[in-house]
């Protein structure tokens, strides 16, 4: 199935007077791995929240396999099929890495209101499925709330991933992450993109890891889109150039 | 005309007082995060040492003075409890510091009954201010109006001392970011003790100034608190403005509500709470909590409770000599047993929402005595049988907390708690007030089991089934998917949400298990007693379940059982004694003072392991 998956019109939002996002449309397709990049305080963070209901936009339309998803709140959008990884990792610090993936498996099985089953004895299969994928297995035993950065973010992909989602939104997926395993998680997602077709928006700092694996590469810029396209286009981008070796390179 | 025009002057003058408390509260606890719940204790203090300061002088410098003396003096009196107990708490969990001040509370109690005797005392009368003057054509008290002038001037002052003052700075900026002002080099120490002084201050000026109106007397200090609560949490915590506004705003409803629905003030007062908490979860002026981000220290709190069920053999040993004692036939152990482990039983259903829940409740005993009464009432009014009531009892407790619950999981943390606190309050009220259908302050009495129950040993061996059964039951669904999804959404409601869990759904339900089971608990207690009294829905019962489950540990699966036995035996034991508040606060202090990590870690040294391990991680 081919098609937009994600399509943003006109969407703005400011606090208390500054405009953190200014009037920006894309949209992205299935099969597509997109890199949003931009300084610090460009409005990538806000951007996300907006797709992902965590922020309500002032102006403008979000919609998700042709859902208008503005007004909706993160657990409804989720059902649409959306996975999200935080910049701030957010897991489930009391559970173990299994029992993180366990939880939303069961909760995409509709199962989360069931009183008195055994929860170790749910869809363990899967859970460790998930945790192969995202090559984190030896560490399912461990709380979360001990775990390094770098193995979090990785808790966090399979999280997102176990509803089938069919759009990733990751806000840096690789913070904290090791040059190596960057490389590999990039791979990993570049990977489930292509093979389960779905659509995937990222943030990063790491410009390696933008150029060498994002399908196409949007600019923001004190909220505004200034410049889209192909790596190569971007890379020679006389706006894009100024702003990341200009005074704001981050 | 007038009439309107003078309860609207009074209830401008009652919100003098209630927004210099308030303040003093909203001070504190923006900058300390400290919960400080004897603030009602030192206004009650400002009061006492008002009323000794002034005594019958009829000068009015010796007045104002007085009063200004007896805020100063109050204002010391917390710098020595900031000093002496405050100051070792600021990094242990909210609870431990929360009933570190219940403690305050007992001891002032008590000390305030040592040195003034438990007769009410009778306010003086401000010199020069003893007649009315006729305004909007009507007759208003002239200190009334005095009261009226004096909280915009204590506004202003704070204002100035926090906006023109270097210290007024550095609070404000310890109140935003408190490791970054440490990180300037400020003396944190200092800055605390200053503000803690400065709100018990404000806490002591409201007590002292009301003594024309309201005297002083041993209810103060729980009488006012609910209110206060209330004021800063509809004002928004650690906003002075949203104080004032939100103390016009409730005592205006208190006015007027009094002239056209006596009985029904109260409820107003909640009502309105409720209506701008819904609006606006984080009250009129306060900002929200940050999305997550919780600070290390609050992740300390580590639950362990769910993965496993530990302790099986335990468990069986327990319910076998439990079964065991009636045989001895020792008619107080059976009684005593009873009592503990009903307790036990209500700590265990507070237990489930505050541990895997992260739902700090002030106001349990809402469900408890609400279970309590709601047996008493059916016996006395309708006779009704035990079989039927131990189910109409839960019953009608689970119908308050689906309504109560409802608004509550729409806030989080302290706002969380002090509405919970503020609907027990309600609920308390209503009781004591509505003499001709509880009988107020007498209680209902003769509420005994009926059918094969009647023999003690019978309903004793009930009382142990159904409290066994029930904690089975909670264990197991904090095992099931449901638990896991109610500590998820304790963990991170950001993920939660992102991973599709419905957070509010899900600590509504827990939340009204808990009110059912707790209203279980309660119903047999009546039973047990055979009378009930409105001191089972009031604040202190709340209080008692969370200090069992302090004593037992609050992420232990067996803290609710060792805690509530071990603190049902110790009050047994102490009440025997004059002063036993004073005894039990200074106990409770020094528990938390010498354990700051509970006492469960004496109990199962894998929750400390597991601790340490999560500090390092920081």
């Amino acid at each position: 199935m081919m098609g937009e998956l994600l399509e943003v019109k006109h969407l703005s939002k400011s606090f208390a007077g500054i405009q953190a996002v200014n009037d920006i449309s894309f949209s992205i397709n299935r099969g597509e791995l997109v890199s949003l990049i931009g300084p610090n305080g460009a409005g990538k963070s806000t951007c996300f929240n907006m797709l992902n209901g965590q922020i309500k936009p002032d102006k403008g339309s979000v919609r998700i396999n042709g859902r208008e998803t503005v007004g909706m709140s993160p657990d409804k959008i989720w059902k649409l099929g959306v996975g999200r990884t935080f910049q701030i990792t957010a897991t489930f610090y009391s559970m173990t890495v299994l029992e993180n993936v366990r939880i939303a498996l069961i909760n995409d099985a509709q199962k989360l209101y069931s009183f008195f089953a055994r929860t170790e004895k749910l869809y363990h299969e899967e859970a460790m499925n998930l945790l192969e994928q995202v090559g984190i297995v030896d560490q399912r035993d461990r709380l979360c709330g001990i775990l390094a950065y770098g193995d979090l973010k990785r808790v966090e992909l399979a999280v997102a991933l176990a509803n089938n989602p069919g759009l990733l939104l990751m806000d840096e997926p690789t913070a904290g992450m090791s040059p190596k395993e960057r490389v590999a998680l990039m791979a990993l997602t570049h990977e489930i993109v292509k093979t389960k077709n779905i659509a995937a928006l990222f943030t990063e700092h790491d410009m390696d890891v933008v150029f060498n694996h994002a399908s196409r590469i949007m600019v923001l810029a004190r909220g505004s889109l200034i410049a889209s396209g192909m790596p190569d286009e971007i890379k020679n981008n006389q706006m894009v150039q100024e702003i990341y070796l200009g005074a704001s390179f981050t | 005309m007038s009439i309107y025009a003078v309860q609207f002057l009074i209830g401008l003058s009652d919100a003098s007082v209630l927004f210099l408390t308030a303040s003093g509260l909203s001070i504190i606890f923006g900058v300390s995060r400290i919960v400080n719940f004897s603030h009602g204790s030192f206004y009650m203090l400002g009061a006492y040492i008002g009323y000794s300061l002034i005594g019958d002088s009829d000068n009015p410098l010796i007045f104002w003075g007085g009063l200004f003396l007896a805020a100063v003096v109050t204002g010391l009196v917390g710098v020595l409890v900031e000093i002496v107990l405050l100051r070792r708490l600021y990094h242990v969990p909210e609870l431990f510091q929360l009933i570190a001040t219940f403690g305050v509370i007992l001891v002032i109690q008590d000390l305030t009954f040592m040195i003034w005797g438990a007769e009410d005392l009778l306010g003086p009368r401000a010199p020069g201010l003893t007649g009315s003057i006729e305004l909007l054509g009507a007759l208003v008290p002239s200190y009334d109006i005095a009261l009226i002038v004096l909280s915009p001037l204590v506004l202003v002052g704070i204002w100035l001392l926090f906006y023109k003052t270097r210290w007024g700075a550095l609070v404000r900026a310890a109140t935003e970011d408190r490791e970054m002002v440490a990180a300037l080099g400020v003396n944190q120490n200092l800055l605390f003790t200053g503000v803690f002084f400065l709100g018990c201050f404000l806490a002591g000026l409201g007590g002292a100034a009301q003594l024309p109106k309201g005297g002083a007397n041993l209810l103060m200090d729980f009488g006012i608190i609910a209110e206060v609560f209330v004021v800063v949490v509809v004002g928004g915590m650690g906003s002075i403005w949203g104080a004032y506004i939100a103390a016009i705003i409730i005592s205006e409803l208190n006015a007027f509500g009094i002239l056209f629905l006596p009985e029904s003030s109260l409820v107003m007062m909640f009502l309105a709470m409720a209506v701008i908490l819904i609006a606006r979860p984080w009250g009129l002026f306060g900002k929200s909590e940050s999305m997550e981000h919780k600070p290390p220290s609050e992740r300390e709190d580590l639950t362990i409770s769910g993965r496993k069920l530990p302790w099986n053999w335990g468990w069986l040993l327990l319910i076998a000599v439990l079964l065991v004692i009636p045989w001895f036939q020792i008619d107080f152990v059976m009684t005593l047993v009873i009592e503990m482990v009903l307790l036990s039983f209500f700590a265990a259903t507070l237990h489930f929402i505050m541990g895997p829940g992260g739902m700090v409740s002030f106001g349990h005993a809402l469900f408890f005595g609400g279970g309590s009464y709601a047996v008493a009432l059916f016996v006395n009014y309708l006779q009704l049988p035990m079989s039927v009531l131990l189910i109409a009892g839960p019953a009608v407790t689970m119908v308050f907390a689906l309504l109560v619950g409802w608004f509550c999981v729409r806030l989080s943390g302290v706002y969380f708690a002090m509405l919970t606190l503020a609907f027990a309050q309600l609920a308390w009220s209503v009781v004591f007030q509505w003499d001709s259908v509880t009988g107020g302050d007498d209680g209902i009495i003769g509420v005994w089991p009926t059918g094969p129950a009647e023999d003690k040993i019978v309903f004793y061996y009930l009382v142990i089934t159904l409290t066994s059964l029930s904690l089975y039951v909670i264990r197991r669904v904090i095992s099931s998917p449901f638990g896991f999804a109610l500590r998820a959404c304790r963990d991170s409601s950001l993920r939660s949400r992102a991973i599709g869990i419905d957070v509010r759904k899900i600590q509504w339900i827990a939340f009204t298990i808990s009110g059912f089971m707790a209203g279980l608990a309660g119903s047999l207690y009546v039973y047990s007693k055979g009378s009930i009294f409105p001191t089972e829905m009031a604040i202190p019962r709340s209080f008692d379940a969370l200090i069992m489950l302090l004593l037992g540990g609050v992420q232990s699966p067996v803290g609710p059982i060792i805690g509530g036995s071990v603190y049902t035996f110790l009050i047994d034991y102490i009440t025997r004694f004059d002063y036993w508040r004073l005894l039990l606060g200074i106990m409770i202090m020094l528990l938390i003072v010498l354990f700051p990590r509970g006492i469960s870690g004496i109990f199962s040294s894998g929750i400390i392991q597991r601790i340490k391990l999560l500090g390092q991680s920081e």
